[in-house]
């Protein structure tokens, strides 16, 4: 199912004598989510990213826009007329009946003709509990199972009813690191099986870049960027998106350009064709340089770290915002490094330098040769 | 570990002397009492031991009269109480304006004074020669018979009290359901709505069994509560319970001790043993059924 959302707005009422102005939550939400494919909704908290959620599942009523779920308007739907299937963030299992009551209460729901026998019932419980292997945990309470066994019980839940959609609210957020890898496979998997168009939500963009089909990165409310998450990494159009994607995260220079070419400090390190005279942020991804002994871009050494496949080379510069920045670099070339000098060289790859306008923190394209 | 066990008891000291003093030396001291035959308080003499006590209370006619009035008590209200409770709390809880105000009004009759609800319930109530009672007047309104509920039949009587006593016990008990009811999560509701649960199934599935320990705190204590119910009664028919047969077990006790026919100590802690076993009895009972049917 195609999910369209157009000029989404929800705004909050402001609560007190201290704030009488209403909260934008969400900002003219235009997007487009392909049948079929895995949505990652991305963003620092507070930015919106739940409440899209929660629009696109009907438990907030937009103040503004619309919801299309393929042709058909929903944004005045309830929530059990939408065909979504929700999994929160605590999961919100009812803790008093066991997996298999969990997940056959939403077919407990249904009424009329809509009414299931009891043996399909039954079927479609256990069909749902062998997809995300769960059928060996069914006569247990939910405080009975781990955080990852607890989530799969959601997931169930919520892929039961055969929704048109499956809607995620930080599904990792409560699980340890090694599981949250593991699991994040497990959705993937799950979601290519039944092919439901799924969106998620979560803050961690190493999340949202390895499992989704796209992803849409918000910042206050607003929608930055959307995109293949390779696209979006190699093409961001603003500051924001370029810091808030890629871990080790990019490295950024005041810089200024002056006759076609980058200045970083005194150094012209790039030429930059196309863009006029001006004062710029610049944008350097770690793997965006290369070790070479007159490089352009001077750095003060501070310490290499080895991380076996790569190596990282922590330098500090005075254009740079953060206190250091970090390159990485193959694990063969670390030989080139002269540790007993202070003082590390690089030259830049263009594909990896972004440039952005000084006050709109917009992007700044210039000629790649 | 050994060293410190010796401190650790004359931490204890002062509490465990005022328990051994106050709790435990009474207890054993009505138990001893129980059995005693013919008790003299100004003496301190007796004829002997054995289960004469219990057999005089057992036959009394006004110690079956005030289990009848007891039981009757706690069956009518306990129920009746707690379910209004839940019913009121549940209201309480959907409501977003003067919701505070209707908490205020719920929450007064656990900050009033005992007798003076029950000088009102009189004014309510009784029939006197000048009027019959604010609540008479409206039955005659309806082209009812006026009742005389303080001083008129039986049923009358027992109505008034336990009005008067589900009333009284109502306030705490909406207190604490408000408040278990407002620790549900709220996302066990969205998940509920996004599946499209009834109303009515979102109550009795999710929100009932959610709330259950503290329902069931809730009837226990209310169970020992209407057991021990006295100045109640006190409050609506006076001091002379028997007269009235509206005494209860434990105005029964009192009036042993210290009432008209007072003077009683072997009888009143024949009565009060007695007592204690019928409410070990229900509360194990209910202990027994909770730990089957409460959910988390």
């Amino acid at each position: 199912m195609k999910i369209v959302l157009e000029h989404l707005t929800k705004k909050f009422p402001g609560r007190g004598k201290k704030n009488p102005g209403d909260v934008t939550a969400v900002n003219d939400f235009t997007c487009e989510i392909p049948d079929g494919e895995l949505v990652g909704l991305l963003g620092p908290s507070g930015c919106g990213k739940s409440t899209t959620l929660n629009m696109i599942c009907g438990l907030e009523t937009p103040t503004d826009g619309k919801i299309l779920f393929g042709d058909e308007d929903v944004t005045k739907l309830s929530p059990e007329l939408r065909g979504v299937g929700m999994v929160f963030q605590n999961y919100a299992l009812y803790p008093h009946l066991n997996v298999r009551q969990n997940i056959q209460f939403p077919l407990e729901n249904l009424r009329g003709k809509d009414r299931l026998p009891k043996a399909e019932m039954e079927k479609r419980v256990s069909e749902t509990a062998h997809l995300v292997q769960i059928e060996d945990l069914m006569d247990r309470k939910p405080r009975e199972l781990s955080g990852g066994q607890q989530q799969r019980v959601a997931i169930a839940r919520a892929l039961v009813k055969f929704p048109r959609v499956l809607l995620l609210d930080e599904p990792l957020s409560n699980l340890d690191a090694r599981l949250r890898l593991q699991t994040r496979e497990e959705i993937r998997k799950i979601q290519k099986k039944t092919g439901i168009t799924t969106v998620f939500v979560t803050h961690d963009q190493d999340e949202a870049m390895s499992i989704c089909d796209r992803i849409a990165v918000m910042q206050n409310g607003v929608l930055m960027q959307q995109g293949r998450p390779q696209e979006v990494y190699d093409d961001p159009s603003s500051l924001f998106v370029a810091k808030f994607l890629g871990t080790p995260p990019i490295n950024v220079f005041q810089g200024t350009v002056r006759g076609g070419k980058l200045f970083i400090g005194n150094q012209a390190v790039l030429p930059v064709p196309g863009i006029k005279d001006r004062e710029v942020w610049a944008a350097i991804r770690p793997e965006g340089f290369v070790l070479q002994a007159d490089g352009p871009l001077a750095c003060h050494l501070e310490r290499v770290e080895v991380m076996g496949r790569d190596v990282s080379v922590i330098s500090s510069h005075n254009a740079c915002t953060s206190q250091t920045l970090r390159s990485i670099i193959s694990a063969e070339s670390r030989a080139e490094i002269d540790m007993s000098s202070a003082e590390v060289r690089f030259s830049l790859k263009p594909g990896k330098v972004f440039l952005f306008e000084k006050e709109t923190e917009n992007r700044l394209r210039f000629e790649r040769s | 570990m050994k060293r410190n066990n010796g401190k650790a008891w004359l931490y204890l000291l002062p509490a465990l002397l005022f328990l051994i003093v106050f709790m435990v030396y009474p207890l054993i001291d009505v138990f001893i009492y129980s059995f005693e035959e013919g008790f003299n308080f100004a003496s301190q003499t007796y004829f002997g031991t054995g289960l004469y006590n219990f057999s005089y209370v057992l036959h009394d006619p006004y110690f079956l009269q005030a289990v009848q009035n007891t039981f009757l008590l706690v069956i009518i209200t306990v129920p009746v109480s707690t379910g209004l409770a839940l019913l009121i709390s549940v209201g309480l809880s959907s409501i977003k304006p003067l919701r505070e105000l209707y908490q205020t009004v719920y929450f007064l009759p656990y900050v009033t004074n005992t007798l003076a609800v029950g000088l009102v319930f009189m004014i309510l109530f009784q029939k006197t020669e000048y009027t019959d009672g604010l609540v008479n007047l409206v039955i005659e309104l309806f082209g009812g018979n006026a009742v005389d509920f303080i001083d008129g039949p039986y049923w009358a009587k027992m109505f008034v009290l336990c009005f008067y006593t589900i009333w009284v016990v109502m306030p705490f008990k909406i207190l604490v359901l408000t408040s278990a009811l407002a620790s549900v999560n709220q996302d066990y509701y969205k998940a509920a709505r996004v599946d499209g649960t009834p109303k009515l199934r979102v109550f009795t599935r999710i929100t009932l069994p959610m709330i259950s320990p503290m329902i069931f705190y809730l009837v226990i204590t209310g169970f020992i509560g209407a057991f021990k119910a006295y100045s109640d009664a006190v409050a609506l028919f006076g001091t002379d319970l028997n007269a009235a047969g509206m005494n209860t077990i434990v105005g029964y006790v009192y009036d042993m001790l210290y009432g008209d026919s007072g003077g009683y100590p072997s009888y009143a802690s024949a009565a009060a043993i007695l007592l204690f076993a019928i409410v070990l009895t229900v509360t194990c009972i209910n202990l027994l059924v909770s730990r089957k049917k409460v959910a988390i």
